[in-house]
This record gives C-alpha cells, sequence and structure tokens, in this order.
C-alpha cells in the first residue's frame, strides 16, 4: 500500500510518501516570519504545496495513479494552516478516487517514532512548539500524562530568541548560544507533579536582558526548562511502569536535551530512543504512515467526516491500530 | 537496610530507630529514611537546591499537618545529604483495609478521612496525592504518609485537584461501592468546612473532570 500523507498544522507544509516498509519521500517547506501570522503562513502553504508536492512524488519515484491512500493531518493546528492541508487531501481524494484519512498530529508524531525505531511502548516526551505533552498508552487510548499548563516549550525558545532579535524558528542559534553559557541565573523552576509551565521562566529570563550575557541567560533558561520536561518525563516512566522514552518533536534537535534524556535514562536502566530528526519534526511522512495504519486498522472517513479539528486532544484519538 | 520504595526522585529505606538513636535503649520502633537522590542529567546546583527545598517542604508539610491529623513522627531531617527520617507507620494500608470492613464501618472510615482532609485544607495544606494507599490504618486510627507532592496553599484549584485524585482512586481501587463511599467522604469532609465549600470543591471537581484530561468526553468536533 502506498500512502500520501499531507501535514500542515503549523509552519511547515510536508508532504510524504510511505508504504510499509519503508519512507519513501518526505519534503517539506517552513513559514518564517517573526512568529507564526495564520493568514501568511496558510498562504505560504497554499502557495507551496504544488512544489512541495512534485518534489515528494518526483523523490519516491511514484505517480499519482499509484497512490492508494491520502492522508492528512486534521489536528489539532492551526485553523487556517490546517484547511490548506484538508483542502489538498480532498481535492486528491476525489480526483484520483481513493480513500481519505485524517489523522491526530500528535499521535502520528508517536507512532512514525515507534515505526523508525526499536521503541514499542514507550512513555513520549513530544517537545514541539505548540505542543509539550508526556503521553504513554494505557487502557486502549495514548493518555497525557503530564503536559504544559500555559505555552510550549519551542514557543518559549522562539519568543526568547525573538527578543535577542534572532529569526523564527530560532532552535539552531539557541543550540550555539547554550553551548557558550557558562554561569547559572537563577531561573524558576515550575513542575507540579508532571506537568509544567514556562511563562514564569520566559519572564523571568527577559528580565536579566541586558544586565547578564545572552549566552548564560539562554543556557540558564533552557537548561531549566529541559530539567522540568525530563523530570516529569521520570516521573511518567515510574508511574506508567515502562521502560523505553521515546523523545520526538521539533525541539528533539537540541543536543543537550537528548543528553539529559539520555542520562536520566541510563541512570534508571531504561532505553531512550530518538527517530530522525526529520521524522521528528513535523513532516508529511508521519501523516502518511499514521493514516496507512489507520486504514489497515479498517477506519473509513467519509469527506463530509474531514472538517479540521483546531483543539484535537491525543487523549481523544480512538485507538484503532493497537491491541 | 531493606529498600522498601523506589520512586522518580527519591528512594525508601527502612531501618531500626535503635539502629540510628539510642542503641542502648534497645526502642523497638522501625525508621523510613526517604532521600531525595541526585539527579545526573540536572545541573549540580540547581539539583542541590531542588532536593534540599523538597526535602524542607516535605518535612514542614508533616509536620504541620500534624497539629490536625495523624502522620509520622520525623526524627531528623539532613539537608546536605536530603533525607527525612521518619517513623514508620506498621499498619494496615486503607486500600486493603475498606476491602474487608462491613459497609457501616466502612461509612465511618469514609466520613473520618473526608474529616481528615477537610482540617487539611482548611488549614491550607494540600496533600498533593491523595489515595487509599497513602492512607494507614493504625490502632483505631487513620494516618496520612508521603507528602512528597504536597504544598501550602489554600486555592480552590488545588484543593480540588486533591479531592479528584481521591475520588480518581476511589473510582479505580474500589469501585463496588464507589459512590457511596465518595459521598461519605465528602459528608465528612462538609462537616469541616461547610456546606458552601463543599458545594465549591465539588463544581471544581466537575470542571477538572470536564477538561478532557482524565476522562473520555465525546469530542464536541466528532459530533459534526
Amino acid at each position: 500500500m502506498i500512502s500520501l500523507g499531507i501535514e500542515s498544522t503549523a509552519h511547515t507544509l510536508g508532504i510524504g510518501i510511505v508504504n510499509e516498509k519503508e519512507v519513501l519521500a518526505n519534503e517539506s517547506s517552513v513559514y518564517s516570519g517573526e512568529g507564526i501570522h495564520p493568514r501568511k503562513a496558510a498562504d505560504h502553504h497554499a502557495r507551496v504545496l504544488k512544489d512541495v508536492l512534485n518534489s515528494a512524488l518526483r523523490k519516491s519515484g511514484v505517480s499519482l495513479e499509484n497512490l492508494d491512500l491520502i492522508s492528512f493531518s486534521q489536528g489539532p493546528g492551526i485553523g487556517p494552516c490546517l484547511r490548506i492541508g484538508a483542502t489538498a487531501a480532498r481535492t486528491l481524494s476525489l480526483r484520483l478516487e481513493i480513500p481519505i484519512i485524517g489523522v491526530n498530529h500528535c499521535v502520528s508524531h508517536i507512532e512514525i517514532g515507534k515505526f523508525t525505531t526499536e521503541a514499542r511502548d514507550p512513555v513520549t516526551l513530544y517537545v514541539s512548539g505548540g505542543n509539550t505533552q508526556i503521553i504513554a498508552y494505557t487502557a486502549k487510548r495514548y493518555r497525557v500524562f503530564g503536559e504544559t499548563l500555559d505555552i510550549g516549550i519551542g514557543n518559549m525558545q522562539d519568543t526568547f530568541g525573538r527578543a535577542l532579535g534572532l529569526k523564527f524558528p530560532c532552535g539552531k542559534e539557541m543550540d550555539n548560544l547554550i553551548s557558550k553559557g557558562k554561569k547559572y541565573l537563577h531561573i524558576p523552576y515550575t513542575i507540579k507533579g508532571m506537568d509544567f509551565s514556562f511563562s514564569g521562566m520566559l519572564t523571568e529570563a527577559l528580565k536579566y536582558l541586558g544586565k547578564e550575557k545572552k549566552e548564560d541567560i539562554a543556557f540558564s533558561l533552557m537548561e531549566t526548562a529541559f530539567s522540568t520536561v525530563v523530570e516529569a518525563s521520570e516521573r511518567a516512566l515510574a508511574h506508567t511502569g515502562k521502560r523505553e522514552l521515546l523523545l520526538t518533536g521539533g525541539m528533539a534537535a537540541s543536543p543537550r536535551l537528548r543528553e539529559m534524556c539520555e542520562i536520566m535514562c541510563k541512570e534508571r536502566g531504561d532505553r531512550f530512543y530518538v527517530p530522525p530528526f526529520d521524522l521528528c519534526r513535523d513532516n508529511g511522512a508521519m501523516i502518511a504512515y499514521q493514516g496507512m495504519i489507520e486504514y489497515k486498522s479498517g477506519k473509513r472517513m467519509r469527506i463530509e467526516d474531514t472538517a479540521v479539528k483546531q483543539k484535537w486532544r491525543t487523549d481523544e484519538v480512538d485507538v484503532t491500530w493497537l491491541s | 537496610m531493606v529498600i522498601i520504595g523506589r520512586g522518580a526522585e527519591a528512594i525508601l529505606e527502612m531501618r531500626e530507630f535503635k539502629d540510628l538513636y539510642f542503641p542502648s535503649r534497645d526502642l523497638n520502633i522501625k525508621v523510613v529514611i526517604k532521600k531525595r537522590v541526585k539527579k545526573g542529567y540536572r545541573l549540580g546546583e540547581m539539583d542541590l537546591h531542588l532536593r534540599r527545598s523538597r526535602t524542607v517542604l516535605e518535612s514542614r508539610l508533616i509536620h504541620e499537618a500534624k497539629k490536625y491529623v495523624r502522620t509520622p513522627a520525623i526524627f531528623e531531617v539532613d539537608l546536605d545529604e536530603c533525607y527525612i527520617v521518619m517513623e514508620y507507620v506498621e499498619g494496615e494500608r486503607i486500600k486493603e483495609f475498606l476491602e474487608k470492613i462491613d459497609s457501616e464501618r466502612r461509612k465511618n472510615i469514609c466520613r473520618k478521612i473526608g474529616n481528615m482532609i477537610g482540617k487539611l485544607h482548611k488549614n491550607g495544606i494540600i496533600h498533593g496525592d491523595l489515595t487509599t494507599s497513602n492512607m494507614i490504618y493504625r490502632d483505631n486510627e487513620i494516618y496520612f504518609i508521603d507528602f512528597g507532592l504536597g504544598e501550602f496553599s489554600k486555592e480552590i484549584e488545588k484543593q480540588g485537584v486533591d479531592m479528584h485524585l481521591l475520588k480518581e482512586a476511589f473510582q479505580s481501587t474500589h469501585y463496588e461501592h464507589f459512590m457511596e463511599d465518595f459521598e461519605n467522604v465528602m459528608k465528612g469532609y462538609e462537616e469541616v468546612v461547610g456546606e458552601e465549600k463543599k458545594r465549591e470543591i465539588l463544581n471544581r471537581i466537575r470542571e477538572i473532570e470536564r477538561r478532557g484530561r482524565y476522562v473520555r468526553r465525546d469530542s464536541l468536533y466528532n459530533k459534526q
């Protein structure tokens, strides 16, 4: 079976093509500006869609006629962006007369992680711009054991980066700054059970601007933020009794975060996995893969069922593909 | 030395009181050492600061709560190694105890639990992990243990989450008489905090449940 997936929840328009064995293509174009302007980001997606689609087809060597399924990210995400992907998916499905499946973006991150690593039943630390969640599968659902009570960790990093004058998204520049930081400045450490919150850290870090070196502020801010999510992940591992941690989402690119997860797992004797980075950040391949496993588990959708769900929660997804 | 528990942040060890203090007095008491272990992933200074402040907070909560309910006696608090030595409450967990007593006694125990939580909340103490495994029955008294996730607060949200956690614990472990038991807990709670406050808490529990975080709700979107 060959499945094509369209990702358009936020700043990335991604198109991926997969079959049961491997990822055949995973192309994308990222909107860049000062943060994400919903309409401008949607315009960007609409503009680049055709090119990204063509390059995915070219890379995979698959023609439109050979596709068996169209998948798209139905939510959660930014409405105008989601609608671009959904519209393209409906058009392709009707035109090619092949089935359509709308999937949950967060769950897709986990499943592609399990597909491309040796993780089987992990606790997932999902860290990106908009989402920061600790998820594990229990009692037939992907349950959120911990999550941010306010903004996503990536959102915090980007907002801080913007105050420094860095361009959005600023992950790489921030990683660079962090590695040069030496002095730890006090930043409030907010964790409540398995939940965490980042807005207080951000406020405090912004107060240091102009008084301390920006490398030290960036280092202290991210060191604190990472510590809270790693601690919450450890609590989730202890709570669920699971022995694997899967790190995914755009922030999984951070070398320091990976290192912290690795140390934590090593100290517990648990295993740690990170998918290849192109499959950690928002991408079309994970959507294609998710649609495929849902379709094969018997799920079907009519065009009337494909309206986008901006606030679709991870724990609301009917998990039909796992026993 | 016997390790009796290993959580995400602490190790619990059981020891003999006389091995630690007054060896000549032959006091037959068991103690628990709760030690917050060093985390290699955290910066050293941040790690020490967190383990220290949490050890202090937990000791203070146990000590302060003792004015209103039964809690273990604290023998020692060490802020360099970040451990608390406290009494090992030798008894039966309410979790098992509730399942083997008749309905009249169960009713009384539930009321008493509600009563005690009412007192804690009224005095600004949030337990943070209210389950029937964290309550021990000994000599006709109920002891509250493990304040590791607790805090000092009078916020209704925190009290609501506290009661919500207890409700969930009853629902999952004592499901046969869950409705009746929890009602009795709330009756006992009301005796201390009053009717209006009880209603506020019940409303808050409903609101917490509705957030969808904890229970399956039929998504508004799926109904399209």
